[in-house]
């Protein structure tokens, strides 16, 4: 077996599952965003903020943040383990996309819970 | 009389600072030669050509290469396939180091296969006959036994370039597969928790290129999404 | 050559196919320092185009079977002489071998009640061939070769054994005593000689088809074991006995499987007729193959061949239905499809008899351990000196083999090799070791090829050797035809002694192994036109015109080919098996 300690599930198998789950999970988010904007055609503000407004649909949006995270922690992580050999650059660049989810994931729920 | 025109890549280590692209003028005689045919040809007019070759009939897996873009077995490979514009482009198999012309080191790519414990683990007495295999659990290791070891797929596969040392690569995962499917086989845990890191197998990205050019038309990439359906299974 | 290195091990194998390997995995699991060398990586042997089988008495088709039949259909299929101790051991420790191959995990093809599929192959018989004909060739479709070679490369890899792969052996090494001590062998991809000391050297290093223009052989049968025990001065057995196999893919030289005549194809002449049904009444087109490929032969003699030339006839076989085929003959399809652009679903495939197989070899007993008659003909064990597979004649195979014995004999008495190297070693042998000139004897060849500057080129001469070999020594022969190859291969041998080797460079150098192969295929060429033209009679896969018959007052011999006198001398067949009696010699029909 191949060590890793990187990796978001320390396995293969969960790292692959959470691509998929998480891809479904954005995959609903996105239909249904899309949906509601032809739905609303004359969309205003105050629709808009309602939408948020309600709890659902701020859990809703926090999953499809949660699951855009770890989509791209993976898919990232893939990309760096394959095209950069350098473990000093490897590692740097990883630090960089782990601290950038990290602030776009509280940044996302300041968003959604705040003003 | 007819010539044909053969590109061929070239490096000796003793005397060339670089690889490079050598012509020949090969005359067919208008026959739909095999590929190794055609090296056998370049190689009377240049002894120092290096390229492995045994059984000339596709089942010993020597003289995979890479024909105008593609990678084959040269010896069951007519001309007729390949050619593209009158001319037949040589190179060895991409992804692995050359050691002269078309011979690569192929140390990674057994490595891959060797750490995949490629042989039958039973430790249950033997009986004194053989052990009893239904024609059903033998079908199951069709297009998975045939495997010939020739590493056109894995030397096809884009992960395995990135990752030759950790990705161990369609032709090994197909023979992991060949073990877990054999119903006389008892190490499927063992095997399972060998492959569940996020390279041995995941590393697959399911491009295809294994199925594309296997000279034995076996289909890798199933047998990779079998042993994930496994170690789901296995896991969850 | 002092800075020459060297390595040491217990027993050294040379051949890392069938035979090389089964005796390798016997001396791993014992823990002696054992390595196998071998000039491609093992799965590349030609052990990996064998296709229909391994026979033996396992008693699955038939439960009533039994190995001492299928010694009989051996002993005759071999025209009696093959070794008759050799054969019972071989049948008789077959099924053991045979279920040691399902336990290491060789995927057989499988009945419906579990058990090994075993497929009806030629000249084989039920109740010492008065009960019809048997199946007796356990298979894995029709890769049986395939599936066994890479099930015991697995089960080496499972046990450690050392591999020097793309390692080429040159010359055996001997001592002052004349006891084989090692060899020497250059590792080819960086060009390096070294000399090998070993307590026991293996010559697992297979046939030599490539002496003939066609040939169902692999390019590297090139008898390397054959020239270096030759050029070391042992004698080689039953030399001139080479098996025509009656299909070869026509024009390519391929094989085509007897498992598909064993699952109902049969031979069709251009009127369509199934001619085999005149030469071989009772088995037809599973007689011996000799027997099949003589038939073929005069078919096409007599006008009656298929094609523009008439040169070849046809395997019929899409009667048998896709799902037959598909399932018991997929690489056989494939094959077809290749080279002789043939589905033979729909048309037969055009076959024509190919040199396929090398029946005499070095001779050994049953333990694998080289055999050498002294001054008055008492056999006399060679110390150091072993050889297993087709470069070795136990004898088992006689005058014909017979399809499916090859894999048998691999595994047979790879093992039984494997097991007396290891008793032996447990007790301890000491040689004396090679001094710097025994060294320099085995390093004599390869720098001839180093040093030389000009001359004819390795391509060309090979090719002269085939043809001369195919033209005087094929199917069948006669004396002048034979006395003109003799002669050309003596001026052939002048030729090669000062051929040129172009490429000195020494990394991953092929155009070298094949110069060093070039002489290999020399002597086994000699070898077998002088042997060929001394046995006056017809025996066997041995057919002359001009000596019809077999003689059993002179012949019923093995033939002994002596190289520094370049003479062909005699050996007793064996005719005292240990459990069963003898099998008197008789005429032989199918």
């Amino acid at each position: 077996m191949v060590t890793n300690i990187t990796n978001l599930g320390r396995s293969g198998l969960s790292d692959w599952l959470v691509q998929r789950l998480s891809a479904i999970i954005l995959a609903l988010y996105t239909l249904f965003i899309v949906g509601y904007l032809l739905f609303h055609p004359g969309l205003d503000y105050a629709t808009w903020s309602g939408l948020f407004g309600q709890t659902w649909m701020r859990i809703f949006s926090l999953l499809a943040f949660v699951a855009l995270s770890a989509h791209a922690w993976v898919g990232l992580w893939t990309v760096t383990t394959d095209y950069l050999k350098s473990t000093g650059i490897r590692l740097a660049v990883q630090t960089v996309i782990i601290l950038a989810i990290f602030v776009f994931l509280v940044w996302g729920i300041q968003v959604l819970w705040g003003a | 009389m007819s010539t044909l025109q053969v590109s061929l890549y070239r490096y000796n280590p003793e005397t060339d600072s670089a690889p490079y692209m050598e012509e020949f003028q090969v005359d067919t005689q208008g026959r739909d030669l095999m590929v190794l045919d055609v090296l056998h040809m370049v190689k009377e007019q240049d002894n120092g050509l290096a390229f492995r070759r045994s059984c000339r009939e596709g089942v010993c897996g020597s003289d995979g290469m890479n024909m105008n873009g593609k990678n084959g077995l040269a010896c069951i490979t007519p001309l007729s396939d390949v050619i593209k514009k009158g001319k037949l482009t040589l190179r060895p198999l991409p992804g692995l180091p050359v050691i002269r012309d078309l011979v690569v080191d192929m140390s990674l790519f057994y490595q891959q296969y060797e750490r995949i414990q490629p042989y039958l683990q039973n430790d249950t007495p033997e009986p004194a006959i053989e052990r009893l295999q239904s024609p059903e659990d033998r079908d199951k290791l069709d297009g998975l036994y045939e495997c010939i070891l020739c590493a056109c797929c894995s030397t096809a596969c884009p992960s395995f370039w990135w990752n030759p040392d950790k990705f161990v690569g369609p032709a090994g995962l197909l023979q992991a597969y060949r073990f877990l499917a054999d119903s006389r086989d008892e190490a499927t845990r063992e095997r399972l928790e060998e492959l569940q890191d996020p390279f041995s197998v995941f590393r697959c990205r399911g491009i295809m290129n294994c199925v594309a050019v296997c000279p034995k038309g076996l289909n890798p990439t199933r047998a990779i999404g079998k042993i994930r359906e496994m170690l789901l299974a296995d896991a969850t | 050559m002092s800075t020459m290195r060297s390595l040491t091990f217990d027993a050294i194998i040379i051949g890392g196919g069938g035979s090389g390997l089964r005796a390798a995995l016997e001396l791993a699991k014992s823990g002696k320092k054992t390595a196998v060398l071998s000039k491609v990586f093992p799965t590349r042997s030609h052990t990996v185009s064998a296709q229909g089988g391994i026979t033996c008495a396992i008693a699955s088709s038939d439960p009533e079977d039994d190995w001492r039949w299928h010694m009989y259909d051996t002993v005759k299929g071999g025209d009696y002489i093959a070794d008759q101790d050799a054969a019972e051991y071989m049948c008789s420790e077959g099924p053991k071998s045979v279920f040691e191959l399902e336990h290491m995990g060789l995927p057989f093809s499988r009945f419906d009640n579990g058990r090994i599929y075993q497929r009806p192959f030629g000249g084989q018989s039920k109740n010492f061939g008065e009960g019809g004909q048997a199946a007796r060739t356990c298979a894995a479709a029709d890769r049986t070769g395939h599936a066994l070679l890479h099930t015991l490369y697995q089960n080496n890899l499972k046990n450690n054994t050392t591999f020097l792969n793309e390692w080429y052996a040159i010359d055996l090494v001997k001592n002052a005593d004349g006891d084989v001590v090692g060899c020497i062998a250059m590792d080819i991809e960086s060009g390096e000689v070294v000399h090998i000391k070993s307590k026991a050297t293996v010559l697992a290093t297979g046939g030599s088809g490539r002496i003939y223009a066609s040939t169902t052989n692999a390019l590297i049968n090139t008898g390397d074991g054959i020239g270096m025990a030759l050029r070391a001065g042992f004698p080689i057995q039953d030399i001139e006995m080479w098996q025509f196999h009656p299909t070869g893919i026509y024009g390519a030289g391929t094989l085509v499987t007897e498992g598909c005549r064993g699952e109902g194809g049969y031979l069709i002449n251009k009127d369509g007729e199934r001619f085999m049904e005149r030469y071989a009444p009772n088995a037809k087109d599973l007689a011996g193959r000799d027997v099949v490929a003589r038939s073929m032969v005069l078919e096409i003699l007599e006008g009656r061949g298929c094609g523009e030339n008439g040169d070849h006839v046809y395997l019929k076989l899409d009667h048998l239905g896709e799902d037959v085929l598909s399932k018991r003959l997929p690489g056989i399809v494939e094959l077809s499809k290749t080279f002789a652009h043939v589905d033979p679903a729909k048309e037969p495939i055009p076959v024509v008899p190919t040199c396929h197989y090398m029946m005499g070899g070095v001779p050994t007993n049953v333990h694998g351990q080289a055999i050498m008659p002294d001054s008055d003909g008492n056999d006399q064990i060679v110390n150091g000196l072993f050889a297993v597979g087709e470069a070795a004649c136990v004898s088992v195979h006689g005058a014909n083999r017979l399809g499916g014995n090859s894999l048998l004999d691999l595994v047979v008495f790879g093992r039984a090799a494997g097991m007396f190297i290891e008793s032996a070693l447990n007790e301890g042998v000491e040689y004396l070791a090679a001094s710097e000139s025994d060294v320099a004897a085995a390093m004599q060849r390869i720098n001839r090829w180093n040093e030389s500057e000009s001359g004819e080129t390795v391509p060309e001469l090979k090719r002269d050797l085939q043809d001369i070999m195919q033209n005087a020594f094929g199917v069948f022969r006669q004396e002048d035809n034979m006395q003109k190859g003799v002669q050309q291969l003596a001026e052939l041998r002048k030729r090669i002694d000062n051929a040129y080797l172009p490429d000195k460079s020494n990394t991953f150098n092929t155009a070298r192994v094949e110069a060093l192969e070039l002489d290999n295929l020399m002597e086994v060429a000699e070898a077998t036109a002088i042997a060929a033209l001394e046995r006056k009679e017809s025996r066997g896969a041995h057919s002359r015109y001009d000596y019809p018959d077999r003689d059993d007052v002179n012949w019923l011999k093995h033939s002994m080919y002596f190289p520094a006198e370049k003479r062909l001398g005699k050996r007793d067949v064996n005719f005292a098996p240990k459990t069963v009696d003898m099998f008197e010699p008789k005429v032989r029909t199918y």
